[in-house]
Order: structure tokens, then sequence, then C-alpha cells
């Protein structure tokens, strides 16, 4: 019910995004020839960050290291019905969202986007934050040291993200 | 950061590869994931213009001030200490609309901003640590409790349309790449509530430790 509800977001969205714009007097068109060409230069500056990140993966995978790590953890997935990479995943997002990006396109390759795992995986990278790497670029603008009471609200956070992913997956 | 988990990353599988002997595979695999990033990049490349085309139709028609103006008693409830006319607001506001839009170009600049103007609001207040240029600071400065909600706020996720998620699943072949959505918006509505719970509980508590 909800992945098909799901499918009607992405059309009534642009149909309220034109619709505001024509309304407006906007130039949607020249607006979005000029949003489109910043948006592919997003993607070409990722791009470096990307072969880089994912052929560090293919080499962790491809060594035997992953199913290792997944063989310590796999006592606890098994019994919640995902693939052990799950749990790598889970802190390399705390720390870099790119990095993770590698490991969630290595998990879609190895059981499929819309298995148990993929669909988990797709949840939760939706719903947390990169924890560690935000806080630290964000006080080293404010030349904050003491970060008080933000890691533990942080990890609340991120941790109920986590906790309901699992419990809409199981519903799915 | 990204500098040793990459490094560890790639020395570690080599290293592991040496002990399995899987160092043909490892060898192989350096080549397809090259390639497959690049092919990624392609794929990704048609939604990311799609979107952030969109968003400046978005931009320029107003509508994303418009969204910025209304968040303005939500940012009242969340930062009871940040006066009505601090220029704070201003940036806090622009990040979340960004956040939840999935613009993160937009975003990081305007939380860093918003991060700058808190830190000028503490030293107009002389909280010990702040005291402004010139003069010698003593001890670690600390973050002050609209710091410490802006992070939670935003750490704790407020995307709406996981636009990478989507694409990443378009690219292996799911049947429903946008089924997520809907699972996505209330996982970040759970997440988002225990940060405000929590930012709730400790804002405006007295020890600074």
């Amino acid at each position: 019910m909800l992945m098909r509800l799901s499918v009607i977001i992405i059309p009534a969205l642009i149909f309220y995004i034109i619709l505001n714009g024509v309304l407006n007097r906007t130039d949607v068109y020249d607006a979005f020839v000029k949003g489109a060409m910043d948006g592919l230069k997003t993607v070409v500056n990722i791009m470096p960050t990307l072969v880089g990140l994912m052929v560090a993966v293919g080499v962790l995978r491809a060594s035997g290291f992953l199913s290792f790590l997944g063989e310590i953890f796999g006592g606890v997935t098994e019994r919640m019905g995902i693939g052990a990479e799950f749990v790598p995943l889970v802190f390399i997002k705390m720390f870099s969202s790119s990095a993770a990006t590698g490991l969630v396109l290595d998990i879609f390759k190895q059981y499929g986007p819309d298995s148990r795992t993929g669909l988990l995986t797709s949840i939760m990278m939706s719903s947390t934050e990169t924890c560690f790497y935000t806080m630290s670029v964000y006080y080293m603008a404010a030349k904050v040291k003491k970060t008080r009471w933000t890691l533990p609200g942080a990890l609340l956070a991120t941790a109920a993200g986590i906790a309901a992913s699992a419990v809409i997956v199981a519903y799915l | 950061m990204l500098n040793y988990i990459w490094a560890g990353m790639l020395l570690a599988g080599i290293l592991y590869a040496l002990f399995t002997g899987n160092m043909e595979a490892v060898s192989n695999a350096c080549l397809d994931y090259a390639e497959s990033a690049v092919k990624l990049c392609i794929t990704m490349a048609g939604a990311m213009a799609l979107w952030v085309g969109l968003m400046e139709i978005a931009g320029q028609a107003g509508m994303i001030k418009k969204f910025t103006a209304r968040l303005q008693p939500f940012i009242s409830f969340l930062f009871p200490d940040v006066p009505a006319d601090h220029p704070a607001r201003g940036f806090i506001a622009t990040n979340i609309v960004a956040n939840i839009l999935g613009l993160g170009w937009a975003c990081t600049p305007a939380g860093l901003k918003a991060m700058e103007e808190l830190a000028k609001l503490e030293e107009e207040r002389g909280t010990p640590g702040y005291e402004t240029a010139g003069r010698k600071v003593k001890g670690d400065r600390a973050a002050s409790d609209a710091m410490c909600a802006f992070l939670i706020l935003n750490i704790s996720s407020l995307q709406l349309i996981p636009v990478n998620m989507i694409v990443y699943r378009t690219k292996y072949g799911s049947e429903n790449p946008s089924g997520i959505i809907l699972p996505a918006i209330l996982a970040t509505c759970f997440s988002t509530l225990a940060g405000i719970l929590y930012i709730k509980m400790r804002y405006g508590r007295k020890n600074r430790c």
C-alpha cells in the first residue's frame, strides 16, 4: 500500500512545481535548463569520489573480507532475515555518506533492491544522516570544542531511524 | 575522515586477499567496480538534472522563500532563545528547507552560516569561551543549546524524497524504485520525532558540560 501510493508523489510534485512556476510568471523552461546544468555539474563532481569508493568496496568484497565481517555479525542479521552486510553499512553511514553509497550499491548487486535487505537498506539510508561527519564540519565552522548533548541526541535519532526502518520493512 | 576509511578499506582488502588467495578476484574487481561507478553516474545524471532543474523553478518562483517564511513558528518552538529578528533564523530555515527537499549543495552552506551566526549570538551574550577576537579566550568553546538542537535536527534526517536511493534502485533493476518514498518518509518522521523529543528534554537546562 505504502509502496503503491509512493508512485504518485513524483508526478504530483512535478505538476505542483510547474503549475506554481507558471502562475508566478517564472520562465519555467529557462529555470529548468539552468538548474539541470547545475545538477549535471554535481554528478561530474562526485564521479571521482564514486569511482574511488566503489573500487574500495569491490576490493573488500572480492577479497572475502566483507563475507568475513558478515560471519561475525551473522547471528544477529540471520535472525532478522537480512543480509550480513547491513551491520557494517550502519557504522560506515555514520562517518561518510559516499563510503556508505559504495556499500549500498554492493548490497543491491548481491541481494537486489527489492529484497528484504535491499528495502531495509534503501529506507535506512534515506532516514539517517552522517552523524560524525556533520558534527565535525558544523562545529568546525563555529570553532566549538565541547559538543555537550549533541552526540547522545544524534545517536538517539539515528537509532530511532534504524529501528523504524526495520519495523516498517517487516510490514511492507 | 574519509581519508582513513578509504585507505583502510583498500589496505585491509588487499592484505586479506593475500591470506585467502583471492588476489585474482581483487584484481578484476578493481576494474569492474571502476566501470560500474561511471555507468552509475551516467544513470544518475538524468535524475539529478531533472530534480535540480525542478528545484531551480521552485526557487525562482519564490516557492522556497515562502516555505522558509512558513517555518518561523517551528523555529521559535525549537530555538526559543534565538531572538525573532536574528539572522541565524533565516539560515536555519534555509538549511531545514534544503534538507527537506534533498538539496545537498544548498543545505551545507546555509548550515555553516547558521552555526557562525549562532556563535556570534553567544559572543553578543558574552558567554565564556566566546569573547570576540583580540581578547584571550579562556577554556574551550562549548556548544550553545541552539547549536546542539540544530545539529541533532540535521542529523535526524529531514529529507522527504530520497532521490539518490531511487536512482540506485533503478540502476539495479528494482520493480518499483520510488516505492520506498512513503516508507522512508515514515522512518524519517520517527527519527526526527525522537530527535525533537530529546532536544525538548535538554534545551535550556543549565549544566554546561
